[in-house]
């Protein structure tokens, strides 16, 4: 019942207003950027065409259908070839693609071709997160699908953005021409948020660039655009952009706080104080694989519980979190604390008794 | 007719299970190719059904994320692989040699063994599902690495498969080449050859140009994951988008592989229910072969967003642009063979109708698509799914249902139930639709493909989809109901059932003799079945 509402609500929706059909989403954004909008108006462009030459054809399909019936009393005329007629018909679709193809090449020169960026911002695509690094400004951290998402996936009660909200927005100034150089630690992802119109292909040890000037603060959403195994749908992307000031005393906070973070990893922790910051840190990170009861998928992604690099020494853990192994990725962007917090995780729950390790191990591990 | 000599007489079937198995008659293993290709129509099917009752509402209800992968990935190759290609490769093995006035294949036991290995292919593809860690789940692309170093070990059953699948497609078309070639009645020029015979010899070509390619890079990915290169692996001197390239330089022709031989039959079934000659032959021809040409040119237009510097995606966007011309001309030239005809709309008619129509909005959002700017918005969203659904399913499947409704009578001497086919045809044409015109809005909205799990805007459309999609499978039942319906209880029919029909086959008696042609067609003959006369 609730869906006949809700197939009712597309009719009307179909009928009613503009900012109706906005709600739903039938067409392609316009966006807040030049480009986006560009792509919009050239999408829109070829669109019309299409219409106009649908019109011709199928208008003379239905007429055919309608006029020449045998049940109507057509008499079937006996013409079969006619030379100037197919030079009309390949000569105007030339004709059209041309006009087409100006506008066109047009916007993707414009599109590709930047000269001088105000800063750049360096993303790589993880199975399954994103990691953004400000080279400029020295400071960088991992984006994961927000815990109030992942809650959800086997609730019905949906949180607001289910699936396009995560922990660390990628936070940009507006109006500065920003550069992307975008690639990834382990196979093909793809960063696209579709009102920056900016959809590239991270692609492992090579890097692809990009570029947007956003015009308009706000919160824009996308997602990964390239299979790139089990969670490719559960890694959103989000985009704050703010002031420029906005975007300064941002940068100053994430400095004091990575100067926090490095502080801590000097201390020696307690074994309750990792367990708690290890267990967050898992679930963020790891359980999209190992399973957050630490199981696994047999012969894919091999379980933590009982496994002899969990419970075996610690020398051979550290190795493989740090550095990766096969299908497993490299997890060296995490910082000393929080590496040691989940490596002692793993080791210490799922039913496990390996060693606890400390932020200095890690240290020493790299 | 001609045909029948006395010869036949002791020369018929073997009887009993050995006969499909030894056969090396073009009938019997046409036949046997259309049955294959109906069973993995429904495994593929049955796939389908999983995907979208999954995506019927947001979050996970039946499966996790990596058991959808592996869905979407075995849908996609079943479908090609399994039920598209052997679908139009047996109706080639039954139609062409009766169409060129040939007694059977050039090479018929090459053609049992191309038809015999698919089953084995088909079983070693499907028994990944039951292997530890899972069927291959990056996608039918399987672009690597994803595909190598993060795949799972079912990959190299995959790998495989994939190999016998190009054996077979590879002997199939060459095969076709000797018979269109060397066995077309000496009387019978090669402008004389009907479109569907035209079609396939271009197609062919094609699958000897691509199948090699493919085998190639299957072969590449089983040294990188087994035996230590590094032909995908930037740390070892590779490139993944390598792999890509390779790929698509098969995988373009490849979508024309599939589409070619459906214009040609709807090029035979439009004019017999316009009762009017096809107009424009020759230029159907050539504007099939530069179709075939500029396939193998466009490759690249699958890979804008790869990181290609703009002059390559410049080229690539003219090149494609380009195909438009070609298919444009076969669209009007279908549409001027109608004009002034004196149509009826038996069930072919209205497949073959609706297949002019749907292919034509495929064929738009396919011109949407090559606009390399515009397709930075458009790619991997489900707007590419819609478009490909239009030219594969309501393109090339379309062409299949309409040929076997139209050449059935032929096959087995008998005729469907006409109510029940369009009963069937209209169902499946208003669930079609259902199902796939929503994912253009879909994708336009922002939803990628190969997701199992969406966010909230994406519901009502996705909820719509897959109820278009539950109707569009039941068709299928209905679909093999009313095929054995007409081999066990049709009305027995004549030689010619479409009267207006043109073709050496229809010459033939109904059902056509075991062996048939065994004297060539005369010239006169020739002439009087043309199509274009």
């Amino acid at each position: 019942m609730k869906k006949l509402l809700s197939l009712t609500g597309i009719s009307t929706a179909l009928m009613s207003s503009k900012s109706a059909l906005a709600e739903y989403g039938l067409n392609m954004t316009q966006g807040v950027t030049s480009t986006s909008q560009d792509i919009y108006d050239l999408h829109m462009l070829i669109f019309w065409v299409c219409v106009v030459i649908g019109v011709v054809v199928f208008g003379a399909i239905f007429y055919s259908i309608i006029s020449f019936r045998k049940s109507q009393g057509a008499k079937a005329a006996h013409f079969h070839e006619s030379t100037t007629v197919e030079l009309i018909w390949t000569g105007i679709p030339i004709l059209i693609l041309i006009a087409m193809a100006i506008p066109a090449s047009k916007v993707l020169i414009d599109i590709e071709i930047l000269d001088k960026a105000d800063m750049t911002v360096k993303i790589t695509g993880h199975q399954w997160k994103w990691q953004y690094e400000y080279p400029e400004h020295d400071i960088g951290y991992i984006s994961n699908l927000a815990q109030t998402s992942k809650d959800a996936i086997k609730s019905d009660n949906k949180p607001e953005n289910y699936l396009l909200e995560v922990d660390n927005p990628l936070v940009l100034p507006v109006d500065t021409k920003i550069r992307f150089l975008i690639t990834s630690s382990d196979v093909i992802h793809n960063w696209w948020v579709p009102e920056l119109a900016v959809k590239q292909d991270a692609n492992p040890g090579f890097i692809n660039d990009s570029w947007t000037e956003i015009a308009k603060e706000g919160t824009y959403r996308g997602q990964c655009a390239e299979l790139c195994g089990k969670d490719h749908g559960f890694m959103p992307i989000v985009v704050e952009a703010v002031s420029k000031d906005a975007f300064a005393a941002w940068v100053a906070v994430q400095k004091a706080e990575d100067e926090a973070a490095t502080a801590s990893a000097t201390k020696t922790w307690s074994e309750e104080e990792l367990m708690a910051s290890g267990e967050n840190i898992y679930n963020a990170n790891c359980s999209g694989c190992h399973q957050k009861d630490g199981s696994g998928i047999p012969g894919v992604f091999p379980a933590m519980s009982g496994s002899d690099i969990t419970n075996g020494p610690a020398a051979d853990h550290l190795d493989i979190v740090i550095n990766g192994k096969g299908g497993m990725p490299a997890f060296k962007m995490l910082g000393d604390s929080d590496l040691a917090a989940v490596i002692t995780y793993e080791r210490r729950a799922f039913g496990n008794n390996g060693s606890v390790v400390q932020p200095s191990d890690v240290t020493s591990a790299r | 007719m001609n045909n029948t000599a006395a010869h036949d007489d002791h020369h018929g079937p073997e009887k009993g299970l050995l006969r499909w198995i030894k056969t090396t008659n073009h009938k019997d293993i046409g036949t046997l190719y259309l049955w294959f290709a109906f069973a993995m129509l429904i495994v593929g099917g049955a796939l389908a059904m999983g995907i979208r009752a999954e995506l019927l509402h947001p979050g996970l209800q039946l499966m996790d994320p990596h058991f959808f992968n592996q869905l979407t990935t075995m849908h996609g190759l079943i479908m090609v692989f399994g039920a598209i290609m052997p679908a139009m490769v047996g109706l080639g093995n039954w139609l062409i040699p009766m169409m060129v006035g040939a007694p059977d294949m050039a090479l018929p036991r090459l053609n049992n063994w191309s038809f015999w290995i698919l089953p084995f292919a088909a079983l070693i593809l499907v028994s990944t599902f039951f292997m530890e860690g899972g069927a291959p789940a990056f996608g039918w692309t399987f672009y690597a690495p994803l595909s190598t170093a993060f795949a799972p070990d079912s990959t190299d059953f995959f790998i495989f498969a994939v190999h016998l699948l190009g054996f077979s497609s590879i002997m199939g078309a060459i095969n076709i080449i000797a018979t269109v070639l060397n066995m077309r009645a000496p009387e019978m020029r090669l402008m004389d050859m009907p479109l569907f015979v035209w079609t396939w010899l271009i197609t062919s070509f094609l699958l000897i140009g691509a199948m090699p390619v493919l085998a190639g890079v299957v072969t590449m990915m089983l040294t990188d994951r087994n035996f230590g290169t590094a032909f995908f692996d930037a740390t070892g001197g590779g490139d993944p988008v390598m792999f890509q390239h390779i790929f698509w330089f098969f995988g373009h022709p490849e979508v024309y592989i599939m589409i070619l031989p459906a214009f040609g039959i709807i090029s035979h079934i439009l004019p017999t229910f316009a009762r009017k000659p096809l107009f424009g032959y020759s230029s159907m021809v050539y504007a099939t072969a530069s179709i075939a040409f500029l396939s193998y040119i466009v490759w690249a237009h699958h890979m804008f967003l790869t990181g290609m510097p703009v002059a390559g995606e410049l080229y690539f966007m003219y090149a494609t642009m380009l195909i438009a011309v070609p298919t444009g001309v076969k669209v009007f030239n279908w549409v001027a063979t109608m004009w002034k005809g004196s149509l009826t709309f038996e069930a072919p008619m209205l497949w073959a109708l609706s297949f002019v129509f749907l292919f034509t909005i495929g064929g738009f959002s396919g011109l949407m698509l090559g606009i390399a700017p515009a397709d930075i918005q458009y790619h991997d969203t489900y707007f590419v799914v819609a478009h490909f659904h239009y030219v594969l399913v309501t393109g090339s499947l379309w062409a299949i249902i309409a040929a076997t409704l139209y050449w059935l009578p032929k096959w087995v001497g008998k005729m469907y139930n006409e109510k029940l086919a369009k009963i069937h045809f209209w169902w499946a044409m208003i669930s079609v639709n259902v199902l796939f015109f929503p994912q253009h809005f879909l994708g336009l909205a922002g939803m990628p493909r190969r997701i199992p799990d969406y966010s909230l805007q994406f519901a009502d459309f996705n909820w719509i989809s897959s109820i278009g999609a539950f109707a569009f499978g039941l068709s299928f039942i209905l679909f093999a109901y009313l095929v054995v319906d007409c081999i066990r209880n049709g009305e027995p029919t004549n030689e010619r059932p479409w009267y207006s029909a043109k073709g050496l086959e229809w010459t033939l008696g109904s059902p056509a003799a075991y062996h048939s042609f065994n004297t060539p067609p005369s010239r006169a003959q020739i002439l009087e079945e043309s199509q274009h006369s």
